[in-house]
């Protein structure tokens, strides 16, 4: 091996690392404050990729028809819950949010919806489309079993996982997809070249890193997110609106998982089904993090992603094998490390 | 027999199903199906349900069985009845190496830690050259019994109910027995279980390995009814799959694994074969109303459909109260050299910087009731702990009769004779009164696994239960002894603890705040019992809030306040102390 098939490895490492380290990030939120561990995450990657490439192919994606028809669910479902104590206002919000927003949105793509439509156009469609999904998947699957215990919810959210991924193939088929590269734009380092688009993706992760990290940890809302986590009572007794929080995470985690799947999609050919082992690899980070730090997942989105590199090169039959055992150790060592607590299990 | 006699009609019925006439074979597939996944579902009740052991990788372990027995059928041209010990030989030893890094693995990250494994194991299977990579293994010869081949789907049926049956027969009887109890308390933590001498590193691995071994014959099963393995059926969405079924059937409850195999493996179908009349050609259409079905299920039965189906029997199955005529022996005691039982000697411990307990000393004597009291916080249940082996001392002497106890783990300490009971209630919920309280016991079996699935144990089992039924009538709760424990007060609950740890025919018995939520002639019932253990040579160590109660009980006492020992003595000198008085009613103003 010489220096440059190293270089160009750990150059592929690093993006695809950066990539997995946004995964991870949005697993990290979503788990902090929900206690979810967000399988469909996958999705949300697919979901965005793909309903970007048919916009751009001047396409109307029906992913933006799941968002209406899941608005209406949601709406159903938030009539059914505070049937005792309908009043207007809450009505008037759960319109607002659950009918007027998806069906505004319906509108939107109808309406700029054409092979000529501005990228950044079909960006913003694609984030908003992939966010009211995120929302209403909260309000429409977790909401009701927020108070349960973690292993419950890691089921719900596997059979989230299996709907959507279904879903998935209904609206795009079985053929991948690429979309257009967001800039040409590329510069040139010794004999390495970095294109607008890999430079976007490190420039993104890292701002959502520190972004994440400020928000979590100096404002007042990313608290009260995590005092949710912690205790959900004890959240809403002193005036945490602990649905809230939920769905403030899911937003987040859904429009991360968009946007790495609309920085990839000019790379890679995307799949209905290709999402699922990208999150998994994020949630190896996530998991490699401990599923609380930010930037301990980052470092090991990274070395996953490097990981890989070298062993598609060296073994490339093997690759996935490699990457999927490397969790073993990491996990062993967190549970050996973890104090002995007494799990209170309902 | 009584109780036998469901398993005997349904073993009926299945037997003449092949036989009616006119009985479509598709009917007969399907069936096979439905039989090969209960085996699997099966091992996850245990596993997930009873055990509390979520894997998603199970499918893994199919594909172990499978492949074993493939090999070996085609490329060395063993005899297919000849691999069936190897396929379960290979199932249950890839079991034990995963097993030993897995099952230590605490809360979620179990789960997905099964995932990660089971999606490595898949990328294996489909890449290795001597498994046939991607296209697997095909020409896989049929079971045959001398000239009698097994090559159609209604010959190899009998085959799979019959391991279906055995293996639901086996599993019952593992589950109501010493071994089963033990499993059956992990789901709850490990606390209470180890408390009581079980092993629970040793019980989980036991589990992981009986489903791994289950799912292996399904997967030896699997490959002579498909006679060729390829990848796809032991993947990550397969094993996912098997826990759907777990969980539709009821994950606590071995038929349960049974009905949701059948519940899921028919849905599946008529899925695959309508859904695409109604919404056109799509393929997999079958996963999104799958998924959507899995979630609604958690939200609306999160316990699955068996113990629904079973709430509706118009009468409950009962069960034979234990003959307490049946003699357990006493357990072996350290011969008593010295009157001092239990010796605390500067015991210390520290969390971070909070300094629980700092330095306390005292001693418990024989025959002799001491009461350790102190305000909130004070550290009288960190020194419970201590004394338990459930936390380890940072520094000092903790003695049983002269023997180092300090760190030594829970399962070791109550062996010297020291049982305890707990602040908060640790039942299992769901077991009975007398099942909980036999795990008090169960140093006093020794009953394994394998002869408890094979009815061994009986003479065993029988003086374990007869000693948890004398201890429940002892503490007066002989009227509830076969309601669930969950279903009890908390007063009530807390009596059930105590019989629980005299199960152990204790030296030492550590009540931790024993009164609470006990009304007035209760506590005097305690009190008298107490004081009865205490005539018949027990000790007693007990932390307790209702000041009557400890100065009516107690010989001794001794005050905790802040983690520091600041009075010792008996219940009239402390009434007297002024430090005592200070710590309690502040300082006088």
């Amino acid at each position: 091996m010489n220096t440059t098939i190293m270089l160009f490895l750990l150059q592929d490492g690093i993006t695809n690392g950066a990539i997995y380290a946004l995964l991870g990030l949005a697993l990290v939120l979503v788990f902090a404050v929900t206690r979810v561990i967000l399988i469909p995450q996958g999705e949300f990657v697919t979901y965005g990729a793909l309903s970007y490439a048919m916009l751009a192919t001047g396409q109307v994606p029906g992913t933006v028809r799941l968002a209406v028809a899941m608005g209406l669910v949601a709406f159903a479902l938030d009539l059914f819950f505070a049937r005792k104590a309908l009043h207007a206002k809450l009505v008037m919000r759960s319109v607002a949010l659950n009918i007027v927003f998806p069906f505004a949105l319906l509108g939107l793509v109808y309406a700029l919806v054409g092979p000529h439509t501005p990228i950044a156009v079909n960006i913003a469609l694609a984030l908003l489309i992939v966010a009211a999904i995120g929302l209403f998947l909260y309000r429409i699957a977790f909401q009701p079993i927020a108070h349960t215990s973690v292993l419950v919810l890691l089921i719900a959210s596997v059979g989230c996982h299996l709907a959507l991924q279904g879903l998935g193939l209904v609206f795009f088929g079985a053929e991948g997809l690429r979309g257009p590269a967001l800039s040409g734009a590329a510069v040139t380092a010794g004999p390495l070249r970095f294109t607008g688009q890999s430079l976007a993706v490190y420039g993104l992760t890292v701002g959502f890193i520190v972004a994440l990290w400020l928000f979590f940890g100096y404002t007042k809302t990313g608290k009260a997110l995590r005092a949710t986590a912690v205790n959900r009572l004890g959240a809403r007794l002193v005036g945490i609106r602990t649905t809230l929080s939920g769905q403030i995470a899911f937003l987040l985690a859904s429009v991360i998982g968009a946007i790495s799947g609309i920085l990839i999609v000019p790379i890679t050919t995307l799949y209905y089904d290709t999402g699922f082992l990208i999150g998994l690899k994020g949630f190896i980070a996530a998991i490699i993090g401990g599923l609380v730090s930010y930037p301990l997942t980052a470092v090991a989105a990274i070395v996953v992603g490097i990981v890989e590199a070298f062993s598609s090169f060296y073994a490339s039959n093997f690759k996935e094998v490699i990457v999927f055992t490397l969790i073993l150790p990491v996990l062993v060592l967190r549970s050996l490390a973890a104090p002995q607590v007494e799990e209170e299990k309902d | 027999m009584t109780q036998r006699l469901p398993l005997i009609i349904f073993a009926l019925v299945m037997a003449v199903i092949p036989l009616v006439p006119g009985i479509p074979p598709f009917w007969i597939v399907l069936l096979d199906n439905i039989g090969l996944a209960a085996l699997v579902a099966m091992g996850l009740v245990l596993l997930t349900g009873v055990g509390g052991l979520t894997s998603f990788g199970q499918a893994a372990f199919c594909g172990f069985g499978a492949y074993t027995t493939a090999v070996l059928t085609t490329a060395y041209g063993v005899s297919p009845w000849l691999t069936l010990p190897a396929s379960l030989l290979v199932s249950g030893i890839a079991a034990v190496l995963l097993g030993l890094v897995t099952v230590r693995l605490s809360g979620h990250y179990l789960p997905l830690g099964t995932i990660a494994w089971g999606i490595g194991l898949f990328y294996l299977f489909s890449k290795l050259e001597f498994l046939g990579r991607n296209d697997g293994i095909s020409g896989i010869p049929p079971l045959s019994i001398g000239s009698f081949r097994m090559l159609s789907p209604d010959t190899i049926y009998y085959a799979i109910w019959v391991a279906v049956l055995i293996s639901a027969l086996l599993t019952m009887n593992l589950l109501d027995s010493r071994t089963g109890r033990a499993i059956r308390a992990l789901r709850r933590g490990h606390i209470a279980a180890e408390a009581f001498g079980v092993q629970t590193p040793r019980a989980k691995l036991l589990v992981f390995i009986y489903a791994a071994v289950l799912a292996g014959l399904s997967g030896w099963l699997y490959a002579h009814f498909q006679r060729a393995a390829n990848p796809t059926p032991f993947g990550a969405q397969a094993g996912i799959e098997y826990l759907f079924i777990a969980v539709v059937g009821g994950a606590g409850y071995v038929w349960g694994g049974v009905l949701g195999a059948g519940i899921v493996v028919i849905l599946k179908e008529v899925l695959q074969s309508y859904l695409p009349y109604i919404f056109g050609g799509q393929s997999q259409l079958e996963t999104i109303v799958f998924g959507i079905m899995l979630v609604l299920l958690l939200q609306l039965a999160p316990q699955g459909v068996w113990p629904w189906l079973m709430s509706w029997l118009p009468f409950k199955p009962a069960r034979k109260p234990p003959d307490t005529s049946v003699k357990l022996e006493h357990r072996e005691r350290a011969p008593g050299t010295s009157p001092v039982l239990l010796h605390v000697e500067k015991a210390r411990k520290q969390f971070g910087g909070v300094l629980a307990v700092n330095d306390v000393s005292f001693d418990v004597n024989a025959r002799e009731i001491v009461a350790l009291i102190g305000p909130n916080g004070a550290g009288k249940s960190t020194t419970f702990n201590l004394i338990t082996g459930v936390l380890a001392a940072t520094s000092g002497k903790i003695a049983v009769h002269g023997k180092e106890v300090a760190n030594a783990p829970p399962q070791e300490v109550v062996k010297l004779g020291v049982s305890r009971t707990f602040q908060h209630v640790k039942l299992v919920p769901d077991m009975t009164v007398l099942e909980n309280v036999a795990i008090g016991a169960h140093l006093r079996g020794n009953s394994g696994a394998i002869s408890s699935m094979l009815r061994l144990d009986r003479a065993d089992e029988a003086k374990l239960l007869a000693e948890a039924a004398r201890q429940i009538a002892r503490v007066g709760l002989s009227d509830q002894i076969d309601q669930l424990a969950g279903s009890l007060s908390l007063g009530q609950q807390r009596i059930v603890e105590i019989a629980r740890a005299l199960c152990v025919d204790p030296m030492l018995l550590l009540l931790d705040e024993p009164a609470a939520g006990l009304r007035h002639m209760e506590k005097q019932r305690l009190a008298a019992l107490l004081r009865q253990l205490r005539d018949g040579g027990m000790s007693v160590l007990l932390v307790e809030h209702d000041m009557g109660f400890v100065m009516d009980l107690a010989d001794r006492i001794v005050v905790l306040d802040f983690g520091t020992k600041i009075a010792e003595g008996t219940p009239a000198a402390i009434k007297r102390n002024p430090d005592v008085i200070k710590a309690y009613l502040g300082a006088a103003a």
